[in-house]
């Protein structure tokens, strides 16, 4: 008995002993990046390198500011990620709720059409969507990447997730605001939206990511930094005579990535689920 | 709003298969308010789809037998000048080879370790909590700052060379030669992305009914014995749905490229995507990007209609 228990007790920790090496390239490269975005070049670059800035210097964090309109290239994202993802959470909660629970004519059909969203790569589209955005005047804007975010193929993932809630929602309740004199409308916003909170904040976690990361769309859309989203601007830190200027890329790289890391440690049930919906795709 | 407030009784007696005391005009109103109201619903959707993929992918067909003049910026008819390119252009196999090794490198290397984490995880305990946090962190961090985060790691001088360095070992400059930059390409991508499908393989492990494990302990199984057979043949719809959803996904495959080798050296990490990106938008050749942009629908077609046989014939597990 006693035997078992400490065999037991030891599996566990060589259990814990495997876990950890295998996660040294998982957590490795974060604390590599924050911690030297607080060097200088000179100890960047150290041998025996240091695992934790001894003397940590804020120099690259101005730099990231001055050598590029960081503040604004920050908002950008921000703001873009912020409008497609409300955007995409009414888009898809309208379409997904007419799908699930009410019935029209061609429905099915329609959905089908909807779906072919999910089947194409956005990388197929590129080339036809830059033309066409070329001739209308929007390159160089942030029209592209809203529009196609919020309404096209990225958004049909949303569209699905919300159908699927909607259908397993029980009727009595929608019959109950009809009852309160609720039109459509009325029972997709207040009886339909408030119980769909769990649904919702996949879509929101899932579509926030996705326009934040965004790099092929704004690197074919953009050309001006002071447009720039934070992924494009990230890779715009180089010093024309000496090569990449890497404390102030980790730096701008720190600042895109731990706070989204942040959010994730607080709410990381949501964030999984959410994110596992996107692995469930096709 | 007052025809709302009438709405209600009427489609309750419906449903309730009563016979109309409501004059049956009200109910066809009802109906068709209904019907109005389903279809201005899915319009910001439809109409998305619409513009933004349904007459592209018309338009990429079409430019794809067009030719662009840079220099006047007309686009004149091309026959099928872009796809004999197609077949003639002598990167092309190079192309095609970068795409399947980085793919079929991606899945050996992603799909068993994704396993491993999920069955070393399979479990409870803080400290196992920790760990599922630690895996899938790189999910959330965008990929371009985690992409240059690897390409200071990899750099001749930089934290991998200096980590081996420790131990004696004289490593390479990663990104410089073209197998190693390949090799760089794939564990970057790996570990950024396999906590997803270890939490697939978590919630496929979880579906398991432990009644089955249980009863071929007690009939004297390994432990080893009882994933080989019982847990593994259970969980394969999920692996082989995974692989798919992990090759799709291999193919569109385009920040780490640009970031971390820019296709290089060489083409040796020129990836379809890569190609058609570099063809359309950095040498002005839309109608042959748009040529490269149907092979990629091409091949994710075929790969989509795989994946729904096997989804159809391993339906009776994923109930």
């Amino acid at each position: 008995m006693k035997a078992d228990r400490t065999r037991k007790r030891w599996m566990r920790a060589l259990l814990y002993v495997v876990l950890s090496i295998i996660a040294i390239p998982f957590l490795f490269p974060t604390w590599w990046m924050i911690t030297s975005s607080f060097k200088t070049v000179n100890q960047i670059f150290a041998f025996p390198p240091s695992l934790i800035p001894l003397t940590p210097s804020m120099d690259a964090y101005v730099k990231a500011f001055t050598f590029q309109p960081f503040a604004q290239q920050y908002f950008n994202s921000m703001y873009i990620a912020v409008v497609v993802t409300v955007v995409t959470m009414l888009v898809s909660s309208l379409a997904g709720y007419a799908f699930a629970r009410i019935k029209f004519p061609g429905q099915n059909i329609l959905f089908l059409v909807v779906l072919i969203g999910l089947l194409i790569p956005s990388e197929v589209t590129i080339v036809p969507l830059f033309q066409v955005f070329n001739s209308l005047g929007l390159i160089n804007t942030h029209w592209p990447l809203i529009l196609v975010t919020s309404f096209g193929a990225p958004s049909v993932l949303a569209t699905f997730i919300m159908r699927q809630f909607f259908i397993a929602l029980p009727g009595e309740l929608e019959e109950a605001g009809r009852l309160d004199g609720l039109g459509r409308p009325g029972i997709w916003w207040r009886v339909a939206m408030p119980l769909a909170k769990s649904a919702l904040a996949a879509v929101a976690i899932f579509t926030f990511l996705n326009a934040w990361n965004l790099y092929l769309e704004p690197t074919v859309y953009l050309s001006t930094p002071g447009l720039f989203t934070l992924p494009e601007a990230l890779t715009h830190y180089v010093d024309p005579y000496s090569g990449p200027m890497w404390n102030v890329q980790l730096a701008a790289a720190t600042m895109t990535a731990v706070p989204v890391l942040i959010v994730f440690v607080i709410a990381q049930r949501q964030f999984v689920e959410g994110l596992a919906q996107t692995g469930l795709k096709g | 709003m007052n025809t709302n407030t009438l709405a209600p009784p009427a489609r309750v007696e419906t449903r309730a298969g009563g016979a109309g005391q409501r004059p049956r005009r009200r109910f066809l109103t009802l109906k068709r308010r209904d019907r109005i109201a389903g279809y201005l619903f899915i319009t910001p959707q439809l109409a998305g789809i619409v513009a933004f993929v349904l007459i592209p992918l018309v338009l990429v067909v079409y430019y794809s037998f067009q030719k662009w003049n840079v220099l006047s910026g007309s686009i004149e008819p091309a026959g099928l000048d872009n796809y004999q390119k197609l077949l003639s252009d002598p990167q092309m196999p190079s192309v095609l080879g970068a795409t399947a090794i980085f793919s079929v490198g991606l899945v050996l290397f992603n799909i068993p370790l994704a396993l491993l984490l999920a069955v070393l995880l399979n479990r409870s305990g803080r400290g196992i909590a920790f760990f599922r946090t630690v895996f899938f962190s790189p999910v959330v961090i965008a990929i371009v700052a985690w992409t240059i985060v690897w390409q200071f790691l990899l750099q001749d001088n930089g934290g991998v060379n200096g980590f081996l360095k420790l131990f004696g070992i004289a490593g390479p400059n990663w990104l410089e030669s073209g197998p190693t930059a390949m090799a760089a390409v794939i564990v970057v991508q790996v570990f950024k992305n396999v906590g997803l499908n270890m939490v697939l393989f978590l919630s496929g492990l979880q579906g398991v009914p432990a009644e089955i494990q249980e009863a071929a302990r007690v009939d004297g199984a390994s432990a080893q014995t009882v994933f080989a057979r019982i847990t593994l043949p259970l969980i394969s719809p999920t692996i082989l749905l995974t692989v798919i959803i992990t090759i799709v996904g291999s193919l569109q495959v385009f920040a780490q490229i640009a970031v971390l080798t820019k296709g290089g050296p060489g083409i040796s990490t020129t990836v379809l995507v890569y190609y058609l990106f570099q063809q359309a938008f950095q040498f002005h050749n839309f109608g042959y990007g748009s040529t490269l942009a149907i092979l990629l629908f091409v091949i994710v077609l075929i790969l989509t209609v795989i994946q729904w046989q096997l989804r159809k014939r391993w339906v009776f597990y994923e109930s």
